[in-house]
């Protein structure tokens, strides 16, 4: 009895009845296509977050003024951020993990150009320190300069989206803008940064920060300070560097009640990767358990089939087949099954996975193709095994009284 | 063959059993039985199946003897209920006794293990049934190749064994045909055609032409004449005297005893059906059923 054999009779065997065979395989097909897609996309949205890590720039802070949650309100009054403050945290002695920073100003204003009006979502005023810490690049045209901030010259870079809106496809870079009454000169236009979070963060316009107080604020409190740690390894001493001096400028002694907040969005993208992580591993979870699904409608199918055909097999062991060809040929029934479902259902996932999936673009994970395919074909033996050895372990003159 | 079986060739052998009846004459007997007793159930539900005559001393049931030598045919006549399934179950080792022993051409089967046994209902047993057991949806080739497949004959040799076989039946144009494809007489030289292809030592039949029409027990009862004729043991059940008119010897069960053992022919030389066809064909009585 060679396995050539052993292969026939299982082909057989299926073949006899192809609408089950054929629907036990799409059990199998469903779980490990869904394993791999849905790994997929858990895959992909996390990716799309890392990504959008990259975009913003692993070595920003932000400093905002007000108090962390949860901590006292009114242990003292709550002091503004100010340009002072910036000036202190920029110098090397007192925190000498700092590359930069850039004090900001926002407000919103309306732009203006030739009659198009546009409002803009965010005016910032800030340094040109800005554009290295928030990872900003223009497309075309230049930032503005530190000679332009000392000057309040009267210059923007804008975002990508409020150029669209103002310009159409023609270039900004040189024309002139009314932002909120006052004119402003475009000298740059920034490159798409593109963004998932309910804010457009093309919809800007940058300029220096007195023209924006001069302009709009007024020469009080700052909305926030970017600070670029010197690498990213950094940004935790950063961090701490950045709290005791603000405490030592704020008068405050007690770490938990503090009128500033330190924030660090790598570790906040960061948390939301662990989320989409979670995420994954529940998808994976969902799709393991179709896949387990599919191998118990192959021990059902095997069992029927074992109860449909003791006959035949009291037949076959009158004539003189072993034990072993009989549970061979079950077995081979089982994980032909598998096999087959697992094959059909890799192809399906890898051409499932070809496709944006609910704004997600899945990345297939190798490993779990090879895993979900073996995973499957484990399962078609496992799970074949129970009634292949049943049909194995039956006395031939049962077998045959059976009807 | 493994090596177990090759060396449980020990039947003549045995000291403490009693000398078997045809052990005088020609080779150990195909098959030989003693005190085979057969019961089902428990207690009060027990039912003897197989029990042969009481003992005069103890009154207990001493169980079956039987021997069949070389060439034999025998038919096993009873109604039904006399044990004479039970026997051939034993006899074609699908079934184990009770107690009591039984030796397949100087072979003891008793102290065999499972995948032993399928070796010797593989290599030594054709056994042919009421209802023909085909496989289903398997042509008549294939099915006939299948205990060659089991015995791991080689594909090419497989083939032209399995031709010959079904041409030995008057099958060699229905070779690819399915059981579903094929009229019962058909369907049961198949089965004769499986059953014999291994070139076992013992052809049994369980009431071979049950299913059939007269027709076709005539074409298989001729197979089984032939196949006796070329030197085949056969043992077969039936409760049809025209069928048992075909035996050299004759065998009556009742209520699991052997009541009557009848010798129609000599074992040596051909069945009544072939040793004068014309007599035998006038001898019939009652003519088509």
């Amino acid at each position: 009895m060679n396995p050539y054999q052993t292969l026939r009779f299982a082909l057989g065997g299926l073949a006899a009845n192809k609408v089950r065979s054929g629907l036990t395989m799409l059990g199998v097909l469903i779980g490990v296509a869904a394993v791999i897609l849905l790994l997929a996309v858990g895959n992909g949205s996390s990716q799309a977050v890392r990504d959008s890590i990259e975009k913003l720039g692993t070595n920003a802070l932000t400093v905002s003024p007000g108090s962390g949650f949860g901590t006292a309100r009114t242990a003292t009054a709550t002091r503004p951020l100010t340009v002072d403050d910036a000036r202190a945290l920029a110098e090397p002695g007192q925190a000498p993990d700092v590359e930069s920073v850039a004090p900001e100003v926002t407000t919103s204003q309306t732009a203006l150009y030739q009659g198009t009006s546009h409002t803009v979502g965010q005016v910032v005023g800030t340094y040109p320190a800005y554009f290295e810490a928030s990872n900003s690049k223009v497309a075309q045209g230049d930032y503005f300069s530190d000679d332009d901030v000392l000057n309040s010259r009267k210059v923007a870079v804008i975002g990508s989206t409020t150029a669209t809106d103002l310009f159409g496809t023609v270039s900004p870079v040189g024309k002139k803008i009314v932002l909120g009454g006052t004119p402003f000169t475009v000298v740059g236009e920034l490159a798409t940064k593109g963004g998932t979070g309910f804010q457009d963060p093309d919809d800007v316009v940058i300029a220096p920060l007195p023209t924006v107080q001069n302009a709009f604020t007024g020469f009080g409190s700052l909305n926030q300070i970017l600070v670029e740690a010197k690498s990213a390894s950094a940004t935790t001493a950063a961090q701490n560097e950045i709290t005791s001096v603000l405490m030592g400028r704020h008068g405050i002694t007690d770490p938990s009640a503090l009128d500033f907040r330190v924030s660090n969005q790598a570790s906040l993208l960061t948390t939301q990767a662990s989320t989409t992580q979670t995420f994954t591993v529940l998808l994976g979870a969902v799709a393991a358990i179709s896949l387990l699904v599919g191998g118990i409608g192959i021990t059902n199918i095997m069992l029927v089939t074992v109860t449909e055909r003791t006959r035949e097999i009291g037949i076959r062991k009158a004539i003189g087949a072993p034990k072993g060809v009989i549970l061979g040929q079950f077995l081979a029934e089982s994980t032909l099954l598998s096999l087959v479902g697992g094959g059909l259902g890799v192809a399906v996932g890898l051409i499932g996975a070809r496709f944006t999936i609910v704004g997600i673009r899945p990345v297939v994970i190798p490993q779990s193709v090879v895993g979900a395919f073996a995973i499957a074909v484990a399962i078609g033996l496992f799970f074949g095994g129970y009634p292949a050895n049943r049909a194995a372990s039956l006395r031939p003159i049962e077998a045959l009284r059976h009807e | 063959m493994t090596p177990a079986l090759r060396l449980r060739r020990r039947a003549t052998q045995r000291p403490a059993a009693p000398a078997p009846r045809t052990a005088a004459c020609g080779p150990a007997p195909v098959i030989e039985v003693r005190s085979l007793v057969k019961t089902y159930g428990h207690g009060d539900a027990t039912v003897r199946a197989l029990r042969g005559p009481r003992d005069p001393d103890t009154g207990e049931p001493s169980g079956v003897d039987l021997t069949v030598g070389q060439g034999d045919l025998v038919a096993v006549m009873g109604s039904s209920g006399s044990g004479k399934s039970t026997l051939m179950n034993i006899l074609g080792c699908l079934d184990v006794p009770t107690s009591g022993r039984y030796l397949l051409d100087g072979l003891d089967t008793g102290g065999l293990d499972e995948h032993q046994l399928s070796l010797v209902r593989n290599r030594k047993i054709g056994f042919v049934f009421q209802s023909f057991n085909l496989v289903p949806r398997t042509p008549a080739l294939a099915q006939v190749e299948l205990p060659l497949a089991y015995a791991g004959v080689r594909a090419a040799e497989r083939r032209s064994r399995a031709m010959a076989a079904l041409t030995l039946v008057g099958l060699a144009d229905r070779m690819d045909h399915r059981p579903n494809e094929l009229s019962g007489g058909q369907q049961q030289r198949v089965a004769v055609a499986r059953a014999l292809v291994t070139a076992p030592a013992l052809l049994l039949a369980d009431e071979p032409t049950g299913n059939l029409d007269s027709r076709s027990t005539e074409d298989v009862l001729a197979v089984i004449d032939r196949l006796n004729a070329s030197g085949r043991t056969v043992v077969l059940i039936t409760h049809e005297d025209e069928v048992a008119r075909h035996a050299k010897r004759v065998l009556r069960l009742v209520d699991g005893r052997i009541v009557s053992d009848v010798r129609q022919a000599p074992v040596d030389g051909p069945p009544p059906a072939l040793r004068d066809p014309a007599a035998f064909a006038a001898g019939r009585t009652g003519g088509e059923r």
